[in-house]
């Protein structure tokens, strides 16, 4: 589904992304841990299309579409979807309407009939129940005054209902307590299909515990230098990043 | 929720058209010879078959206007002088005589209302089924084209209760003593500038009367458009809501695109009388310039509402988008004891246009209250200005404000300012005063792009929600085009 060869980024003239290879099929779930400033954000914003990265070299292929040159609206629109790590606030313009709007403009991109207001209704209600989110958030402002965990539960909600087939978490768990990362974690592995990929971001291995991958990569210095199964994960846990001459003090 | 879909919608059926108000009527017209002086004056009020009284109050207007000077040092704004002598100060579609039905209307007019979006034609037939099931219909329309008054819809239904909906040239003849005793009563003719040069030629504008206790059971609107090349236009609106009554009143406006900058000097008078309410909305979206700042009207109007009665209401709500020069203010005399003024207003400035725009709110009762919320959006290389006075007097006891002021940056070559003033000669008022400016961050767009918006819906959505506070104010019927403005006014703003 997506093909990532030899890529590389820089930010103000600085690489961050120094030759990432990547390949997901549809249906796995990657995890890429890293320390801190190794690339994994700048990753996640190239792949959705953010201003402000060059890419020097390398390529994206997306379903045999060359994802780089596509315009982030248009990337959305082929179902790549970014669970933002900090989630943006939109003052004034109700979470609803926000969620309408995105619905309609990806289903139109794509040649279906968009939602009027009765179904679409439904629909939210529907997934909103699902993540134990309540009436009243989607009346609110989008984001505005949502404590971290009503944030993550809502982008996790936007992602449940704008169905992606590539979805990138980043740091879904940071700014979490236990129970609303159970919570967005179990939304998340509702997910979860044959169709679906999942690329988690995170610098800890807990977010792990409850969204298990099926593959897990280590990012530091802008490459991948290892990958292998989730006990990988739990591997890096107990040594941390020194082995990949990164020396996070605490 | 369905109008910003919509909104997303309408902006990409006109991203082609830009102002898609441009278009020219070719019609027959009625026009002044170029030139302003005492004939000028007599020439209109001749046309217009004015009493001996209103000619000499014109006259009156106009010698006190030849002494006056052009506002040009307090306002953010500049503009090279205007030449007074080189427009029209009266122009007419040609009619043999004033139309007594839809019927009688050029048809070339009727099309272009209907381009504007305001077929009259079909509202009068609406109102024929509409009425025979017992509804009401949601908007009776006075349309006022170049300097004339073409037709007003509904009339015979409004008249049935009372009410006196018409072009302010009719009621002269109709109702003189209305005219006489509140013409001029919330803005003298010595006013200032704009308003004492629209005094001495004033063509032509709506009246309303809502006589004591009735509820006026339809929006009332006027749209106003100038077709005619070099004219300026002048019109009058006068308001007034008898004891215990209500009236909502949309005011739109627009014109053809030109490469001359045309003067729209307008004056509105509303009073409202005991427990009376006045509610008054605008859409104006009059032709901005071209991206290089070359056309565009200049609008320098004056609006000002007297609470007269004692616990009576003025409410202004304003969405500016167009003009080259907006210079507006619209006020609020409070003088009956607990009356309440407002005013909401956006004003988009995109390109080159200027804005100096805001309110005044003077407490004279007891326990006068007052809110101001005001949006302020710049982009391109646009300035804007909020200029607000609230001013509370030594008999204002207990008189209260609130004013909140939020700019929006789109860019880095536009300008906000806030100028408030505040006079308390009150120790029990209280005032507050809130101002913010913020900027359409990078992450809000990228954040909306992510979930599939183009960046041009994207604009429109943020910006429509920094709006709302104000947009909700509006009745259902302009709700929808204030939405849709707001996102084609900042098309290119961004990118």
């Amino acid at each position: 589904m997506i093909e990532i060869k030899n890529l590389h980024a820089t930010v103000d003239g600085k690489e961050i992304l120094k030759g990432i290879n990547l390949t997901i099929r549809p249906g796995e779930v990657h995890a890429i841990m890293g320390p801190n400033g190794s690339g994994k954000s700048t990753l996640s914003y190239v792949l959705a299309g953010r201003e402000g990265y060059e890419i020097t070299k390398g390529s994206v292929e997306y379903f045999g579409q060359d994802l780089l040159a596509m315009e982030p609206e248009e990337r959305a629109g082929a179902g790549v979807f970014l669970a933002f790590q900090y989630p943006v606030e939109i003052p004034g313009v109700a979470n609803t309407t926000f969620l309408k709007s995105a619905l309609n403009a990806i289903r139109k991109q794509r040649g279906e009939q968009e939602l009027d207001a009765m179904q679409f209704l439904k629909l939210v209600r529907e997934k909103t129940k699902a993540l134990n989110m309540t009436d009243e958030m989607l009346k609110r402002a989008v984001n505005v005054g949502f404590s971290g965990g009503e944030k993550k539960r809502n982008e996790t909600l936007q992602m449940a209902v704008l169905q992606p087939k590539f979805a990138i978490l980043d740091e879904t768990d940071s700014g979490l307590d236990i129970d609303a990362l159970k919570i967005v974690a179990e939304g998340v592995n509702a997910l979860r299909s044959p169709e679906r990929a999942m690329l988690v971001i995170t610098h800890y291995q807990r977010l792990l515990d409850y969204i298990v991958p099926d593959y897990v990569h280590v990012l530091a210095h802008g490459k991948i230098q290892r990958s292998g199964g989730k006990e990988l994960a739990l591997e890096l846990e107990k040594n941390g990043y020194a082995e990949f001459g990164v020396n996070e003090a605490a | 929720m369905a109008a910003t879909t919509e909104t997303v919608e309408q902006v990409r059926a006109v991203t082609e058209q830009k102002y898609k108000y441009g278009f020219t009527t070719d019609i027959e017209s009625d026009v002044a010879p170029k030139g302003l002086n005492e004939d000028t004056v007599r020439f209109i009020s001749a046309k217009k078959e004015e009493p001996e009284w209103l000619l000499e109050w014109r006259l009156k207007a106009f010698r006190a206007w030849q002494q006056m000077e052009e506002p040009h040092h307090w306002a953010k704004l500049s503009y090279p002088p205007i030449d007074y002598q080189d427009a029209h100060y009266y122009a007419a579609p040609k009619m043999k005589a004033r139309p007594k039905s839809l019927d009688e209307v050029d048809p070339e007019l009727l099309k272009t209302y209907e381009k504007l979006g305001i077929p009259l034609r079909e509202q009068e037939i609406l109102a024929g089924v509409e009425g025979s099931e017992g509804r009401s219909p949601a908007v009776a329309v006075d349309a006022v084209f170049d300097s004339v008054s073409v037709a007003t819809t509904f009339k015979a239904k409004l008249e049935e209760m009372g009410i006196i909906f018409c072009a302010i040239s009719e009621a002269v003849h109709k109702c003189p003593e209305l005219v006489q005793k509140y013409l001029g009563s919330v803005v003298p003719y010595t006013d200032n500038f704009y308003a004492t040069l629209n005094s001495a030629v004033f063509t032509d504008g709506s009246f309303v009367y809502i006589p004591k206790g009735v509820r006026c059971p339809m929006e009332l609107s006027t749209y106003f458009r100038i077709n005619q090349a070099n004219t300026g236009q002048f019109e009058r609106t006068l308001i007034i809501a008898d004891e215990g009554s209500y009236v909502s009143y949309l005011e739109g406006c627009t014109a053809p695109k030109r490469d001359e900058n045309q003067l729209h000097a307008a004056v509105v008078e509303l009073v409202a009388l005991d427990d009376a309410q006045i509610k008054y909305s605008t859409v104006q979206n009059w032709y901005p310039g071209n991206e290089e700042g070359v056309g565009g009207i200049y609008n320098f109007v004056t609006k000002r509402g007297a609470c007269r009665g004692k616990n009576s209401k003025i409410s202004w709500t304003q969405v500016e988008t167009g003009s080259a020069i907006t210079w507006k203010y619209p006020s609020c005399i409070l003088q009956g004891d607990n009356s309440v003024g407002e005013f909401y207003s956006v004003a988009i400035t995109n390109n080159l246009q200027q804005a100096d725009t805001g309110t005044k709110m003077i407490h004279i009762g007891k326990n006068t209250r007052s809110t101001i919320v005001s949006k302020g959006i710049s982009a391109g290389r646009a300035q804007q200005t909020y200029r607000g006075l609230v001013k509370i007097l030594p008999k204002a006891e207990g008189a209260r404000n609130h004013t909140q002021c939020d700019s929006l940056l789109i860019g880095d070559q536009c300008g906000a300012h806030t100028v408030p003033y505040i006079e308390s000669r009150n120790r029990t008022a209280r005032i507050e005063h809130e101002a913010t400016t913020a900027k359409i961050s990078e992450d809000q767009l990228f954040y909306c792009r992510q979930r599939g918006l183009s960046e041009e819906d994207a604009v429109s959505l943020i910006v429509n929600g920094f709006c709302k506070e104000v947009l909700k104010e509006l009745p259902m019927e302009f709700a929808v085009e204030a939405q849709k403005l707001v996102g084609i006014s900042l098309e290119g703003s961004v990118g």
